[in-house]
Order: structure tokens, then sequence, then C-alpha cells
């Protein structure tokens, strides 16, 4: 196979491993010299026995709710996204900042309001949220944590630096799928994680056990994850931790309360449980206190909660710190809290909320991403420059009859790494999404998942619409 | 553990050696049918009588022709029992307890679905000879057992698995000794004959237990078959063995001692248990073998009742209790 060097083109984006044509990454260079040894022919082998594994492991998402759905895996391609260690210090040092102003931004707004009070942060912005849950005021969780597990988006624009996109603070998933693109990659490159002095992330689930049994006062906690179902589209994940974990995988129906406390039923009566790792929205959690609809959760779970006899992971309310709009301030949360400059930055964002922003978008659509604040999964978005009048005067009208649910955001250039499309190496669009754990302390997991988006100039990398992944190795140097 | 869990670990037993026994049925037919003299048509309906669906496969084909019965046992989604249904079932239940089984397991069982997936679309029922194919997937549930016997810890999960696979096999081995009461021989004068001879070797053979019959007893003698499959000790597929491990299993679950009972459960398949104990075949006969299996099949599903009444619904009931405090 003719060397990469050769043929691979930057294309104008940040490459992670091409700097520009013919000239490698010193962090990538033995990986380039290991691909360059390999055929062409014998990389579309890899790639196939790597499709394989993953339908042989059954690690697939449900895209139809019923069990004759198509279940479809989420393409893991074999060439890594490599991070120096030097880079991933930064990346950490600043996600751990992030978490730690944004744990005592969700506090103070459930109980003494002072960053309102000082006018950092406008009222309005907090109580027009849907995220923003009344039954959590004046309570602070156990250990005063109240985002326990963390995906936060990263993207890398053009000269190489990196922005968070999002916090994700609710229920991020993609953890099982860090894990697996591992113990694949370790079959297709058995040599090179040594070599290379690849940080390992096998130890996640003791790191997230440890971190939910530290949730309770008991010395044995019982400790429980509570997924919507086996139709839920991250249901792999949630019985891929629990097996890993060896805790109980639970469903609504295995739960019910007495005398606020959380049991679940088992074939030798109710047993109690301590702690639970859940996996389903807030308003889900109990229909007495939120969704009276909901299925998925256990009647009387929030009375237990609040009455200390039940810690949630992540604590509901969480998701005020989460909203697009909040975003925006994050900047002034962590000066505020923290009295520190932000390490990761902020992609510019303008509220549409805000009169002087809201003009600034309107007259400038064609350039701007808008964004849902509340819509998750890249849906309920539009591109400026990649969209039509007609799309741009719609999302006009959207704005101005709903400013809160609208933000804008300039349109940021995503990194490339390559990628193997149809047995030929191309620059495609990353983003980076890391795990943090917040515990006795806030550890941020020397691994990620990236996404990928496998066609050609697109910037969306999630799974529901064409998006890949890619195994990714923090290096210790 | 989980009532739900448990619920879906006995189910994933018993869906298994249901698909396994199912391969075995086609392949005792269609051995069978190998050997018969030209003058004689092929007999599928008394299989399918045997398993029970007789009504459900005359509404769905016009005739008990090789490739409606193949297609009915094996990949007709619509037979809730057959190979196929009972695979994606026994998936879909492990898959909600994914977790409780070992990953290896999972990944094999999850193989054997996709194969089986594989062979509907390639429509493996209308080849000439399609018992390689289901050989394999015997085998594929074999490996599967190999697998959890030396991986699976010997706690809860693993004695609701092994509970639901034996009820299962001693149902399924009395329809297999069914088969021969359903199949027509030519004349009343055939019986004892060579083909009447040949039926029965088959059935041997559809359970591996011929070469071990051979050794026991000598000669084909239809009386001492259904000494073997009913009331034999040591033969792992025979009805009392199967029913005795069975119990085994649920006096681990209750820790009990073996005397006398804990639950309904328990009662009942003790009792059956005794009564088999003490029978020779003679009482067998005495009673008709057909009336026998019929009433065991009875017995059994009272069994699994029970099973579900004092374990998978325990927690329901406790609910039930303190809501009413």
């Amino acid at each position: 196979m003719k060397p990469l060097s050769e043929t691979y083109i930057v294309n104008g984006h940040y490459d992670e491993m091409m700097a520009k044509k013919g000239q490698c990454r010193d962090h990538y260079c033995p990986f380039n010299e290991v691909l360059d040894s390999i055929p062409s022919g014998k990389l579309a082998e890899l790639q196939q026995a790597t499709d394989r594994a993953q339908v042989a492991m059954g690690m697939t998402f449900n895209v139809y709710h019923d069990n004759k759905g198509i279940e479809k895996i989420l393409p893991l391609d074999i060439i890594p996204r490599i991070i120096s260690g030097k880079e991933w210090s930064l990346v950490e040092q600043g996600l751990k900042q992030r978490i730690h102003a944004l744990n005592l931004f969700i506090q103070d707004v459930y109980n003494k309001q002072k960053i309102i009070k000082d006018g950092i942060v406008p009222k309005e912005m907090i109580y027009s949220s849907g995220n923003y849950l009344k039954p959590l005021e004046d309570w602070t969780p156990p250990q005063g944590i109240w985002c326990h597990i963390s995906g936060s988006d990263l993207v890398r624009d053009n000269d190489g630096t990196f922005y968070v996109l999002e916090d994700n603070l609710r229920c991020p998933s993609g953890v099982s799928y860090l894990l697996e693109n591992r113990e694949i990659l370790k079959r297709v490159y058995p040599n090179l994680f040594t070599s290379l002095g690849v940080r390992h992330v096998s130890d996640y689930p003791s790191k997230l056990l440890r971190m939910l049994q530290y949730l309770s006062g008991k010395d044995q906690p019982v400790v429980g994850l509570l997924t919507p179902g086996v139709f839920n589209s991250a249901y792999f994940e949630h019985s891929y931790l629990a097996q890993l974990m060896g805790i109980e995988l639970v469903v609504g129906q295995d739960l019910v309360t007495n005398n606020d406390k959380l049991y679940m039923k088992t074939t030798q009566g109710l047993h109690q449980v301590d702690v639970l790792y859940r996996r389903i929205d807030d308003t889900f959690l109990d229909p007495l206190t939120f969704n009276p609809d909901s299925m998925l959760g256990a009647h009387g779970l929030f009375n237990a909660y609040r009455k200390g006899n039940l810690a949630l992971a992540n604590a509901p309310g969480t998701g005020i710190a989460d909203d697009k709009a909040v975003y925006a301030y994050v900047p002034r949360i962590i000066k505020y809290y923290l009295d520190e400059k932000p390490i990761l930055s902020n992609v510019k964002t303008y509220i549409c909320a805000e009169e002087e922003d809201r003009k600034y978008v309107l007259e400038h659509i064609d350039e701007l991403v808008i964004k849902e604040t509340n819509a998750a999964g890249g849906y309920g978005m539009l591109i400026g420059p990649k969209s039509t009048k007609e799309e741009h005067e719609k999302f006009k009208k959207l704005i101005v009859a709903n400013p809160r649910n609208y933000i804008a955001q300039p349109t940021l250039s995503l990194s490339t790494v390559p990628t193997l499309v149809n047995g030929v190496i191309e620059p495609r669009h990353v983003d980076l999404r890391p795990f943090i754990l917040y515990g006795e302390e806030i550890e941020v997991h020397p691994g990620a998942l990236t996404r990928v988006a496998l066609k050609k100039g697109s910037l969306v990398v999630n799974s529901s619409q064409g998006g890949g992944s890619k195994d990714t190795w923090v290096l210790y140097n | 553990m989980l009532s739900r869990v448990a619920d879906s670990i006995y189910w994933t037993g018993r869906y298994i050696e249901r698909a396994e026994n199912y391969a075995r049925f086609i392949d005792v037919n269609f051995n069978l049918m190998l050997d018969l003299p030209p003058s004689m048509k092929e007999q599928w309906e008394p299989l399918i009588s045997a398993t029970g669906d007789r009504d459900l496969f005359i509404s769905r084909y016009k005739n008990f022709d090789r490739v409606s019965a193949i297609h009915f046992l094996a990949f007709d989604l619509e037979n809730p029992n057959s190979m196929f249904s009972c695979i994606s079932n026994a998936r879909e239940n492990s898959r909600m307890v994914r977790e409780k089984i070992t990953k290896e397991s999972w990944e094999k069982l999850n193989e054997l679905y996709l194969f089986m997936k594989e062979g509907a679309e390639k429509e493996v029922w209308k080849l000439d000879d399609p018992r390689s194919f289901i050989n394999d997937v015997k085998y594929g549930i074999q490996l599967l057992y190999g697998i959890s016997d030396n991986s699976v810890a010997r706690t809860d999960g693993w004695h609701y698995l092994r509970l639901g696979q034996y009820l299962e096999r001693a149902d399924k081995t009395s329809r297999i000794l069914d088969v021969k009461y359903h199949i027509l021989l030519p004349s009343v004068q055939e019986v004892g004959s060579t083909i009447d001879i040949l039926h029965w070797m088959a059935l041997l053979k559809s359970v591996s237990g011929f070469n071990i019959y051979r050794q026991v007893y000598g000669s084909i003698e239809p009386k001492s078959i259904v000494e073997f499959l009913v009331l034999n000790k040591y033969f792992p597929r025979s009805i009392y063995f199967s029913l005795t491990e069975a119990e085994e299993c649920l006096h681990r679950l209750t820790n009990s001692n073996g005397r006398g009972f804990k639950n309904t459960s328990e009662k009942r398949l003790g009792s059956l248990c005794s009564k088999l104990e003490y029978y020779d075949v003679n009482d067998v006969i005495d009673i008709g073998l057909h009336e026998f299996l019929d009433d065991l099949q009875l017995k059994i599903n009272h069994i699994s009742d029970a099973i579900h009444a004092n374990f998978f619904t325990i927690g329901d009931s406790l609910t039930f209790q303190k809501q009413l405090q």
C-alpha cells in the first residue's frame, strides 16, 4: 500500500493525524508506520472482521420499537483517534474545573440562589427552563453531588483549540462503546497498545461502582441500574454496565416502595435498594411527583430519595445546568464559583431570549447554527450555511414565536481523522465525548467515545444520522 | 434474584431445550421416512400431532407434506413452538437478563439466532435434505450447554435454567415416545415387523439413546424401550431422570433437604417423582402408553404453573399484602 502521507489529502480542517500533506503529527507517527505496513486488502479484511465481531456481540441499538425492528450497529472504524498525553491533560483539567463549577451551580440554584441574587444568571433563564424541577428546591443530595456521571461533547476548531459543545449532565450514553471498541481494536492491533503507551480504559466499571457505593452511608449498599427496558436504544449499554459491575439491572415493574424505602421484588421476597444508577429521564422516575403517565419508574421513589433512604445518580434536576441557554453562562459560572479562568473554551453562544442577541441571530442566520434548547440527538437544528433561504425564513419565524427555545452558535469546523471508507482512507469529521465521574473526587476517564460522521463533508456525528465511532487512544506521553 | 430475571432464565432454559428437541423430532422423522417401503407415503402428521399443535398446523397449511412440516416445526414464526420462535424467544429473554448470563453464552445464543435467521432467508426447508442445517442448530445448542456447564456459577440462576431445561426435556421425551403411538402401520400384522422395529430404533436414535439401550437391554423390544425412556434412572433424557434433576434444582432453590415439601411446586413435582420411582413398565402399559403420557404432560404443566406462583410472582403478592395493611 502506498504510504498514507502520499495519498491522504488534508481538506483544510484541523486533522488529528496529518499536520499537512505528508507530515504526520509526532504522536501519530508510530501508528502511521504500522498502518503503512498493512496491505490495503488486509485492512479491508480487518474492518470486516470488526463489523462481524460487533454483530456477534450483539452491540446493537434498536431503530424501531419492536422486536421485529431493525437492529443496527454503530459502525466502528478501525483507525483510532489518538490524543497525546499533553493535550489530554488540558482536556482533563478543563473538564474537572467545569464539572466542579457546574455542580456548585446546581446546588446554588436549588438552594440559596446566590448567583441569581448577584445578577450573574438571570432568574428567568432558570425558571423558564423545562429542566428546572421545583420538587428539588431546598435539597442537598447525598455527599452534595448532583452530576455524578457526565459525558461532555468536545470538538476541535481549525486552529486545533478544543471547545466544549455540550455538557450532557443527565444520562449520557456511549461508554459501553468506548469499552467494547477497545476490546475489538485490541484484537486488530494486538502489539500496539504497549509499544505506543496507550492508557487503559477497562477499569471504568469498577470506578463507576465505587462512586455509586460512595453515595450510600451503608457498608455494603445494594446498587441497581434502572433501565427503561429492552426496547430502549441504549439497552445494550445498560445491561453491559450492570453485568460488569455485578449489580441488578432493574425495570420499573421490579420496584416497589414502602415506608419511603425502595425495594426490588425477588424470588425471596422484597430487598431494599440503596443506590440507583438510573438511566431514565427525571420526569419518568416517579409518577407521583413527576409525569403521572410514567410506567418506567416507581410510585413513591422520589419520596424515598428525599427522605434520604435512596441515592440517585445522576441526581434529578441536574438538567438545569445542561440547558443549552444556561450553557452560554458557563464561563461566568466558572469565574463566579471558582474565581478561575475557564481552561476549556465555550463556543460563542447567542441567546435568542435576549434582545440584542436575537437581533444579531435574525440578521446572520445564514452564518449560524441554530439549536433548540431542549432537543438532543442532532434533531431540531439548522445549519445556516448549509440550508436554503426557505429554511432560514422558517427558523426565523420559530425563533420570534418562542425565543427562549433557541440559541445560536457560529458554525464550528470539526477536526478530521483518517477513516477507512470503501477501502480508501479519507478525512472524516469527528467529535469527542470523554466521561467524567464525580465521587470522592472528580475523575476524567482516560479514553473517550470519538464519534465520526461517515458521510463525506458531513458534520453530524449522531448515531441516529449516519454516524460511526472510533476507538480513542489516550497516550501516557 | 429478581423475580422477573428468574422467570426469564427459567424460560430461556425451556425454550432452548424445546428448540433442541424439535431438531431431534425433525431428524428422527426424516430418517424414518428414508426407511419406508416404496408403497408407503411419508408420515408427518403423527409428529405434528405429538407436538400438540395439530390445529394450528391445519389452519396454516394444506397438506402434511415434508416441506410444510419442516417449515412449521423449524422456521414458522407464527408457530410459537417452532425452533426459530424458541431461539428468538430465548434470545429476547436472555437479552433482558443479559447481565446474568455469561458473555460467551450470550454471544453463542446470538450467533445461533443469526444462523437460524439466515436459514429462514435461504428457505432451508425447501432443500431435499435439510438435516445438516437442523443438526448444526442442535450442535449449536449443545455448545451453549457446554459453555454454561463450564462457566455459569451454581447459584440461583443456574438452578432456574436447569429447572426449565429438565421439565421441558421430560415433556419432550414423552412426546417423542408418543410419536410412535400416532404413526400408522399399514396393518395390525405389521406390529413387531421390520418396519415397526425400524421405527423404534429411529426413536431411540433421536434421543441419542440407541447405543446405551443396546448395551443395557440388547434386543429391540417396545416394552423395554418404554421402560428405558420413561423409567430409567441413569439415562439423562429419560422422563424419570429429567424430573428428578428438576426436583433437585427446586430443592436447591428452596434450601430444603429433599424430605417433604416447602411449596406447591415441590409438592407436585415430588409426588410425581415418587410415583414414577415405584412404577414398573407394566404399570405404564396397564394405564395405556398414550394415556399415561397425556396425563404426565398435564402434570408437568401444573408443576410449571406452581413454579410461577411460588417464585416469579412472589414479590407481587407481597406488594399486595403491604397495600392491604
